[in-house]
């Protein structure tokens, strides 16, 4: 169990040290399309932790987040195209817009439950994607192209290496915040009502705010997430926002642990890496995507924090008490 | 007037094609409580069944009937293959699975036909109009299509209602471990109601395919609609499917086509040319943000164990 | 004569055709143990859904110290002093039995919009957690995930966590359903004890435990009280008898 434990902790220090050192080597060799990918999986990764944050911890299947990494990104793009370049004023924005728009999609699914909850997220999202798409003056389908990034004064989010270190810092940051959030008192509502909703209210906990600030939260940390895209990729497109987009999420969560705290991280890492390695060997990969996904679903439920400790669950009280990542 | 009755006709038939899937959705999920995100990829294989074999016999009747029976053995071989292994699992495991069994559906579908979509010609018999009423002309087929469903529904409603089989379905849906204790063989159960759920597809599917389209990731789009359907009409019910389909394929229909203009009347000229067609597409979302707001389980709640 | 704590008036509530709760009335003074028995069926679990909340009544009113609850949400009622454990083990499976009572005792210490602090390494919640835990004999077992604890040992916890909520009165469903002479006697002590400060609506079927415990019976049939009174009026009651106690002799030891 200990050895369990440790192989886990050695593979989380060993993906970070490689994150933080991955610049000087791709400094080294040259190799930027690296640096591209996995500023691209950092940035998703940080999505993923605030899916995590809803699904993992809090039980609600929302098959709707990556509205708000559209929400997010094009609030960078609109500004921008509109002349207003500041980061300072952009990145408030963006995260002030998906805050309300979570806020109000929260109200209106988070009263219902279940298959309905899943429903009722996913034909949101859709919504939102329709609304982008049909923004004609912002490049309606076809996107918008962002031809300058969030200016920062002196923080130049342009070059490459600056933006990476910039994204691997908040994604900690992230990581950190949901870390201290689920075991907060606020995190024991979360999780209490995701094992137990009943038995919450019947001890006297008025669920419904809780779980709505949750998802507030969570959709504003993944506008947050949409503003890093918007600018790593100079374009926002509805595509950002489609649902198949959100199935994504899901996957990166649970295929690498749920209620994890750098299961996201893990999670993202491998998915975006598979689908790399996979579309080297074939043009249809995902064929053997599909499939892959159904197995896992199958027998590594618990993903891959479940392969490497699979004892967790059986993790004594004062495991648990220390609030183990 | 003229473009107002062809509007609402377009309404009904669209809200038919949505009571084929809706239907199929609501039933896998009563009888089965598998929330089946792989639907849409079965009215995509009718679809393109329809096509090839249509072309292969030179008969689109022909072609119909070839690729109804084909989609119903694919919607057989999944259940067995995949679902079975899904059942009394947590939702968040179907959606996953059924996730990646769209991306599987779509791909093999892009190795098998390639990337470009299929048209599926009409017989010449069927490309004339009809008189509906005094001076207003309706294209046959799509009329075809509205009597296809209704009586699809009705046989449905005939099965469900007046059957033994039927019987055993919504006791399933009520009840299902009682069903198993009764001798029932659930295991056929559950493979014959996937499959008449997957025959409905890729009816639905084969029907639509001369007018719309058939392309990769078209089942899709319009499985979230079937998806706002069911919320309207209430999960598990097939009465509130049929209520559901007609009014959000009447809203979406005649918003669509009135919407611009009605815009037009309040903001100006440019506000409506940039909000209008997003905010069309948007009305059906909108109508199932009004029904959640006043009946959270949609509007034929089905209570069920 | 005191004000009743819990006033139950003309409670009544249909299901399609059949009758749940048939015009219930009952008054419980503070400090009664209140014992309601009947056969299966009777609507002792409609009586306790609408107490808690769960089922909203057709009519009647439900009053609780004075207080009219009929229409309150459930975890208001909580929050009034009115604790409910479940006869059918409804607790956080996979936490441990002292994070399942800290959440108790955190649901009733102010708001939780607290996002910083670690709650489990938070005093002002274990404290009163391990001792709600103490009282009812499961201090050993503080650290151990409620999912590998023993029948007896969750309804011990269900009891736990009423307490941890600091109630006034205490509804209890079929406590000891599922337990053993011995866990049956541990009970019925705790619950003896218990009665000194608390005032209890007991439902049972433990014809023991009820006749050793109840300051007062009532017996439910069909939905309608049939009787209630002290326990040797209820005793001698022939409709009683014919109706529910008959039957419960060979049932006793459940």
């Amino acid at each position: 169990m200990i050895a369990a434990r440790n192989a886990r902790n050695v593979l989380i220090a060993g993906l970070l040290t490689f994150l933080v050192l991955l610049p000087v080597y791709t400094g080294v060799t040259g190799n930027y399309f690296l640096l591209t990918l996995f500023t691209r999986i950092l940035i998703l990764a940080m999505a993923a932790t605030s899916l995590n944050l809803i699904l993992g911890y809090g039980g609600m299947v929302s098959f709707g987040h990556a509205a708000y990494l559209g929400i997010g990104g094009y609030a960078i793009g609109i500004l921008a195209s509109e002349g207003v370049t500041s980061g300072f004023v952009q990145w408030p924005v963006a995260l002030l817009v998906s805050a309300l728009v979570a806020l109000i999609v929260g109200l209106l699914c988070l009263r219902t439950r279940g298959v309905y909850f899943i429903m009722i997220t996913l034909a949101f999202a859709q919504m939102v994607y329709y609304l982008g798409a049909g923004l004609a003056r912002y490049g309606g389908d076809d996107g918008l192209t962002i031809y300058r990034r969030s200016q920062f004064g002196l923080l130049d989010l342009s070059h490459k290496t600056t933006f990476y270190y910039v994204c691997l810092a908040l994604l900690m940051a992230a990581i950190y915040f949901v870390w201290r959030l689920v075991n907060s008192r606020f995190g024991m509502v979360i999780q209490g009502a995701r094992s137990n909703e009943r038995r919450m209210q019947s001890i006297g906990f008025p669920t419904f705010r809780y779980r709505l600030t949750c998802f507030v939260i969570a959709g504003t940390m993944c506008g947050l997430a949409g503003a890093l895209l918007a600018n790593h990729t100079d374009f926002v497109s509805p595509a950002m926002m489609y649902w198949t987009r959100s199935g994504d999420l899901i996957v990166m969560v649970v295929l690498g642990g749920m209620a994890s705290s750098f299961g996201p991280l893990i999670g993202a890492v491998a998915l975006l890496v598979l689908e790399e390695e996979l579309s080297g060997i074939t043009e249809y990969w995902q064929i053997i995507l599909g499939p892959l996904l159904l197995l896992v679903v199958l027998f590594a439920r618990r993903g891959i924090d479940g392969l490497l400790d699979p004892s967790a669950f059986s993790r004594s009280g004062s495991e648990l008490a220390k609030g183990r990542p | 007037m003229l473009y107002f009755v062809e509007q609402c006709l377009n309404g009904v038939q669209l809200g038919m094609l949505l009571f084929l899937l809706a239907a199929g959705l609501t039933l896998i999920f009563g009888i089965m409580d598998l929330v089946n995100l792989a639907h849409g990829s079965l009215y995509m294989i009718g679809a393109y069944f329809a096509a090839t074999f249509a072309a292969l016999t030179d008969s689109f009747v022909l072609g119909a009937v070839l690729a109804l029976l084909a989609t119903l053995v694919v919607g057989m071989a999944v259940e067995v293959i995949a679902m079975r292994r899904l059942y009394g699992r947590d939702h968040l495991d179907h959606v996953l699975g059924t996730f990646g069994l769209i991306l599987f559906f779509n791909e093999l579908v892009r190795l098998i036909w390639g990337p470009a979509g299929l048209t599926l010609p009409l017989p010449g018999v069927l490309l004339t109009a009809v008189e509906v009423l005094p001076g207003v002309y309706y294209p046959l087929y799509r009329l075809v299509i509205i009597v296809a469903t209704l009586m699809v529904a009705l046989l449905l409603y005939i099965v469900v209602m007046r059957t033994r089989l039927g019987m055993l379905i919504r006791a399933g849906a009520s009840n299902r471990e009682m069903v198993g204790a009764l001798g029932i063989n659930i295991k056929l159960l559950y493979t014959f109601v996937f499959g008449l759920g997957a025959a409905l597809a890729g009816f639905a599917g084969l029907m639509q395919a001369p007018i719309l389209t058939v392309q990769i990731g078209m089942g899709e789009n319009i499985l979230i609609v079937a998806f706002v359907v069911i919320v309207i009409g209430g999960i598990g019910s097939i009465r509130g499917a049929f209520v559901a389909s007609l009014f959000v394929g009447m809203v979406d229909t005649i918003g669509r086509a009135f919407f611009p203009d009605l815009l037009r009347l309040i903001v100006t000229k440019e506000a409506a040319a940039t909000a209008a067609p997003a905010l069309s597409s948007m009305l059906i979302y909108l109508l199932m943000a009004a029904v959640l707001v006043l009946r959270p389980e949609g509007l034929f709640p089905v209570s069920s164990k | 004569m005191t004000e009743p704590l819990l006033q139950i008036e003309d409670l009544t509530k249909r299901f399609g055709g059949v009758v749940a709760s048939d015009q219930i009335s009952l008054d419980m003074p503070p400090g009664e143990l209140h014992a309601i028995i009947g056969p299966n069926g009777a609507g002792k679990t409609t009586l306790i859904g609408e107490l808690t909340g769960e089922t909203a009544p057709d009519a009647g009113r439900i009053r609780f110290d004075g207080a009219d609850i009929t229409a309150l949400p459930v975890h208001r009622r909580s929050q009034l002093g009115l604790a409910r454990s479940f006869q059918i083990t409804s607790l956080f499976l996979d936490f441990t039995a002292l994070d399942n009572v800290a959440l108790a005792v955190q649901a009733h210490a102010g708001h939780s919009f607290r996002f910083w602090r670690n709650a489990r390494r938070d005093p002002q919640l274990t404290e009163p957690a391990r001792a709600a835990l103490q009282r009812v004999g499961l201090a050993e077992r503080a650290d151990i995930l409620v999912a590998n604890l023993s029948h007896g040992e969750h309804r011990q916890l269900e009891i736990a966590m009423a307490l941890a909520t600091g109630p006034r009165m205490l509804l209890l469903d079929e406590p000891m359903a599922g337990m053993g002479p011995d866990e049956s006697a541990r009970m019925v002590r705790m619950l003896r004890e218990l009665k000194r400060e608390l005032t209890i609506l007991l439902i049972e079927h433990d014809m023991e435990a009820v006749f050793a415990l109840a300051d007062r019976i009532t017996v439910l049939v069909y939905g309608r009280v049939i009787a209630s009174g002290k326990p040797e009026v209820i005793r001698a009651n022939p409709e009683v008898r014919e109706a529910y106690l008959g039957e419960q002799q060979v049932v006793a030891h459940g």
